[in-house]
């Protein structure tokens, strides 16, 4: 499964080369032409039936998912042989301890350990653990057998196995950054189809840090239309009080009507609306405005580009595993394909 | 011109949502300028040309104001809502909402724990009248601005109260004065401009609220020679207002920075230079907190020299934002001379 | 003896106190070939006897060896929507449980997470808190219906980490408190098998020990050894703890010392280490040793007790992490030890 290889890949923000080739290898015989841009993003162009004197609308379309993770970076080796990190992207402190990381291009293992319970008093356990003092394990004894190993400036990953979880049902499986590696395993399925228009697949670098790929793809792909699919937060475990779980496991395709970075295109949400109800295909919309994507790039590049975000629910993400469903994918997919071949007309005001 | 004000803001509009507003202008300005077109974002960009040799020039006023979004339906028929643009808790409670589709509801609040304390997002909720999920006339997704009718402070009083009071002010008061007055003033220019060596581009637009969107990429579209937003700004004259040398009835102002621009000097001696010339009072106007569409147009491509005119503004992001008339009318009178001669910087 | 391969086994198994059963499998697979009789008591403890060669007329003398079986975890409490609530078995921090692997043990065994909630959606106010147990819960990805058939109030769940081989000899994993120690119970027990011994020793791999020192109070009692060694895992050096605090990693055993340890079990202890040069190091327990020496040392009438600790980073985390060579010279530190054991040791200590 290409999820599988796509989640056990490591990519993090500015390091997005692994995943890049996965991909690439995934995509080879489906696109016509591909190049991988200054920041890394990969742009592939899947040219459409078509002919170019045809007057017809969209002409262009992109469809974005980003390539990269969260995840740590060196950025020192102290006298003991263990590592100091920073953060590369959104990661809450509080999930660092006790994980096994993977360190630099060679993929050394490592780990996050912490304090024994045994020598924390009491009231401190009630406190979160101070980040500054966590450090990153490689079992070098000392700081020069480290540095005989690992450089600052060596991406860390979390080291995380791709796993099915339930092979009925909702077809659960649980993996590293499905946010958004299992955008990209979409986009890969949309590029095995034929359209009318042309399609322009990015696999966008360093989401995580701003939307900084997909600024300078979109000015350059330049579409009359954008899509872009994402792993978002789903927040449907048991609460306290009655409030928006953003979205759900199982219920469908996410939609995003608007977050912190774009209101989408009215067009496009009711062209995936209609489309999923014509089907059959349960749908659901992200209940929630925070957190931004690429959509909120792309969506303001030139003289602005009408997009919108389908997302696969994925619970726990940003954290080193994540959890979705399998079925929600192919629905997902299932939707998507059927919505692009309805835009092949046009889009309807 | 207080018809047209009353009819702008009582329109709904929240950002991304401006369809409402858009139609009222499209129809005022019908037949008064040479083009007309809606972009990507929704943008109304409307193109009164010159005589030839003068500049293109962009004038953006926002159509968009801030208001709320459904977020989740809970099994009672109560509405979770979060904000669109800069709207805060404070001055929610027991505040009404209205739906494109007319629906109105009742912004109430979780148990108070303690009085003096605000509520966040997270502990209000929206009552439609539901009675469960059932029928509730809206859904996730939909927006709300205020319900606050277009007051007009000025006008004679229906009865005379036991105490006379001397004089009427020149005050109007409503919901979404950021930025519908502005529109008014951009609409009022367009109509009023004579003959004009400048292509002036009158483009108002959609999403300022969430970040100047829709004018990021109006500018780019328009790729103007010079840029002027019209839009509101804070006073510092009302009790215990944050000091800030701008007041109401004052006169327009004349952006001289906020936090999001630099006016260049040219710029603003252009605009001084001008109301000058017409004899009306002006006020130089320095917002610390703040920005407008002039800072999307100044940063567009390779760099665009904007200004903004602005309409000073008690209240800003309340249901209930005061303006001058007076300072209204000169805003106009000042908008029209600007674009009406050719700009020299 | 393959080191790493049986204490890779050891730590993947799963030995929540009280549900030891899979581990004591392996520990008795791997003791089979050097013990005379083998047992599992009432409480789960898993004895192993390898008789030594007293001369005749000599009272029958043993050592007792204890390394417990046993690992801290955590139970199912309630079902809820599909999800699992859950408690501590032992000294579990509960802040090292955001975004952990876990397996549920019910009908079959679930792979599960401790779910996070994503940054996206915690205010900064939030992110100064823990997350208490009331807030966690274990997702196995199956729905509502088909799980309270698989998953059980009372199941058992452990910690799920891949063994992982660290540069410089060190490995890390979950439950190293204490499989290292039982693994080094066992090499002595190989060790032994090429020397000759005196004293029976009884290799106890005990049961309960985080919840109590329960495991190793009653096969104390059945055993009625004439002296015991304990050993487990000691906090070895690491970034946020105290020097005084920990022991020196890759130096060998720390041989304790304190009113929990009979002074001669100490001293021949460093006399042994000392006279074949096996790397070691002394550490002082001032009281509570927190250790199954603590339980045996007031068994019956008393038994004196050493206790040796195994260098061990980040305790009670899911990624402990120890040194190969540590485990090693601890296995070959009590072979010898107790090759040394004969009567006038006895008489030194004023046994019976």
């Amino acid at each position: 499964m290409l999820l599988r290889e796509l989640s056990e890949a490591r990519g993090v923000s500015g390091n997005e080369g692994p995943v890049r080739d996965i991909i690439l290898e995934a995509v080879g015989d489906l696109v016509d032409e591909h190049r991988v841009d200054a920041m890394g993003n990969l742009i592939c162009l899947k040219k459409g039936r078509r002919q170019s004197s045809e007057q017809a609308w969209p002409r262009k379309v992109m469809i974005a998912a980003h390539l990269d993770e969260v995840g740590l970076i060196v950025t020192g080796i102290n006298g003991d042989g263990t590592l100091r990190f920073d953060k590369v992207g959104g990661i809450d402190d509080r999930i660092l301890l006790s994980k096994q990381v993977l360190v630099g291009q060679e993929a050394l293992p490592g780990v996050i350990g912490y304090r024994p319970i045994h020598l924390i008093p009491r009231k401190e356990r009630e406190r979160v653990a101070d980040p500054k003092k966590l450090a990153i394990d490689i079992g070098a004894a000392d700081k020069s057998d480290a540095e005989k190993l690992v450089q600052p400036g060596n991406y860390v990953s979390f080291r995380t196995a791709f796993q099915v979880l339930d092979e009925e049902g909702l077809r659960t499986v649980k993996g590293k950054a499905f946010d958004d590696r299992v955008g990209c395993a979409m986009l890969v399925e949309l590029l095995k189809e034929d359209y009318a228009f042309d399609l322009y697949a990015a696999f966008t670098a360093q989401e995580e840090l701003g939307l900084r790929g997909a600024r300078v793809a979109a000015y350059a792909i330049n579409p009359d239309v954008a899509f872009v699919h994402e792993g978002t937060v789903c927040d449907d475990l048991p609460k306290k009080k009655d409030l928006s779980p953003v979205t759900e496991l199982g219920k469908g395709p996410a939609i995003t009507f608007m977050d912190r970075s774009v209101i989408t295109d009215r067009r496009l949400v009711k062209l995936l609306v209609t489309t999923a109800e014509k089907l059959g295909i349960p749908y659901q919309f992200k209940r929630v405005v925070s957190g931004g994507t690429d959509a909120g790039a792309i969506h303001l590049t030139r003289e602005g580009v009408p997009s919108v975000v389908v997302s696969v629910p994925s619970r726990y993400i940003h954290a080193p595993v994540s959890l979705l469903s399998l079925s929600d994918f192919d629905y997902t997919v299932k939707l998507m394909r059927a919505a692009l071949h309805t835009l092949e007309g046009g889009l309807e005001s | 011109m207080k018809e047209l004000i009353k009819k702008l803001v009582e329109a709904h509009g929240p950002s991304g949502d401006e369809e409402q507003v858009r139609a009222l202008i499209e129809e005022v300005i019908r037949g008064k300028v040479d083009q007309v077109r809606t972009d990507a974002l929704g943008n109304l960009i409307a193109l009164r040309r010159g005589t030839g040799g003068g500049k293109r020039v962009m004038v953006a006023a926002h159509m968009d104001e801030i208001g709320v979004v459904v977020t989740h339906v809970d099994k009672k028929g109560f509405l979770r809502v979060a904000p669109v643009g800069g709207v805060r808790p404070l001055t929610m409670v027991g505040d009404r909402v209205r739906f494109a589709n007319g629906t109105i509801g009742v912004l109430g609040r979780e148990k108070w724990l303690r009085v003096s304390t605000l509520p966040t997002w997270d502990q209000l909720f929206l009552d439609v009248g539901a009675t469960s999920p059932d029928d509730v006339p809206v859904g996730v997704g939909d927006v709300a601005s205020f319900v606050r009718p277009f007051t007009d402070l000025a006008a004679e009083p229906a009865a005379e109260l036991h105490l006379r009071h001397k004089g009427t002010g020149k005050r109007l008061v409503s919901k979404a004065m950021d930025d519908r007055i502005g529109c008014a003033v951009a609409i009022h220019a367009l109509m009023q401009m004579d003959a004009s060596p400048n292509d002036v581009y009158f483009c108002f637009s959609a999403q300022e609220e969430v970040g100047t969107r829709g004018a990021v990429v109006a500018a780019f579209g328009v790729e103007p020679e010079v840029g002027l937003a019209i839009d509101v700004t804070d006073t510092g004259d009302t009790p215990e207002a944050h000091p800030m040398a701008v007041e109401l009835g004052g006169g327009p102002a004349i952006k001289v920075m906020d936090s999001e621009m630099i006016t260049p000097p040219s710029i603003k001696r252009w605009m001084i230079e001008a109301a000058e010339s017409l004899g009306i009072d002006y006020q130089l106007e320095v917002l610390e907190r703040g920005g407008t569409d002039a800072r999307a147009i100044q940063r567009s491509r390779a760099g665009v020299p904007t200004g903004c005119l602005s309409i000073p503004c008690r209240y800003v992001h309340t249901p209930s934002e005061m303006v001058d008339y007076g300072d209204v009318q000169a805003a106009v009178r000042l908008l029209t001379e600007l674009m009406s001669k050719e700009i020299d910087l | 003896m393959d080191t790493v391969g049986l204490l890779r086994d050891l730590s993947q198994a799963s030995g929540v106190s009280g549900y030891e059963d899979e581990v004591q499998a392996i520990v008795r697979q791997a003791l089979e070939p050097h013990a005379d009789t083998l047992r599992i008591d009432a409480l789960g403890n898993l004895i192993a006897l390898k008789r030594g060669k007293q001369a005749d007329g000599a009272p029958t003398r043993a050592v007792m060896l204890a390394a417990h079986a046993d690992e801290i975890g955590l139970m199912v409490k309630e079902l809820e929507e599909g999800f699992i609530r859950f408690t501590r078995v032992g000294g579990v921090d509960v802040r090292i449980l955001l975004g952990q692997e876990v397996v549920v043990h019910g009908e079959r065994p679930l792979p599960g997470i401790v779910g996070s909630r994503p940054p996206h959606i915690t205010p900064p106010e939030e992110r100064e808190k823990i997350v208490g147990l009331d807030e966690l819960f274990i997702d196995v990805g199956i729905p509502e219906e088909r799980l309270s058939k698989l998953v059980h109030v009372g199941d058992i769940v452990t910690m799920r980490r891949d063994f992982l081989e660290l540069a410089s000899g060190c490995v890390c994993g979950k439950a190293f408190d204490d499989r290292a120690g039982v693994v080094a119970v066992v090499e002595c027990m190989e060790t032994l098998s090429t020397m000759d011994h005196l004293w029976d020793v009884y290799a106890v791999a005990t049961s309960q020990e985080e919840v109590g020192l329960r495991g190793a109070m009653v096969s104390a009692y059945g055993i009625v050894p004439d002296v015991a060694i304990a050993v487990d895992v000691g906090f070895g050096a690491q970034p946020g703890v105290d020097e005084a605090e920990s022991v020196k990693m890759d130096a060998g055993p720390a041989i304790a010392r304190g009113p929990s340890i009979h002074p001669l079990m100490y001293e021949k202890l460093v006399a042994t280490a000392k006279e074949h040069e096996v790397p070691h190091q002394t550490e002082i327990i001032a009281g509570r040793s927190g250790t199954d020496a603590w339980a045996i040392q007031v068994t019956r009438e008393g038994i004196p007790c050493g206790l040796l600790s195994i260098p061990l980073r980040y305790m009670h985390t899911s990624v402990e992490t120890v040194c190969i060579k540590d485990i090693n010279r601890t296995a070959r530190l009590m072979a010898l030890f107790i090759a040394g054991l004969d009567e006038h040791f006895a008489e030194a200590m004023g046994l019976d």
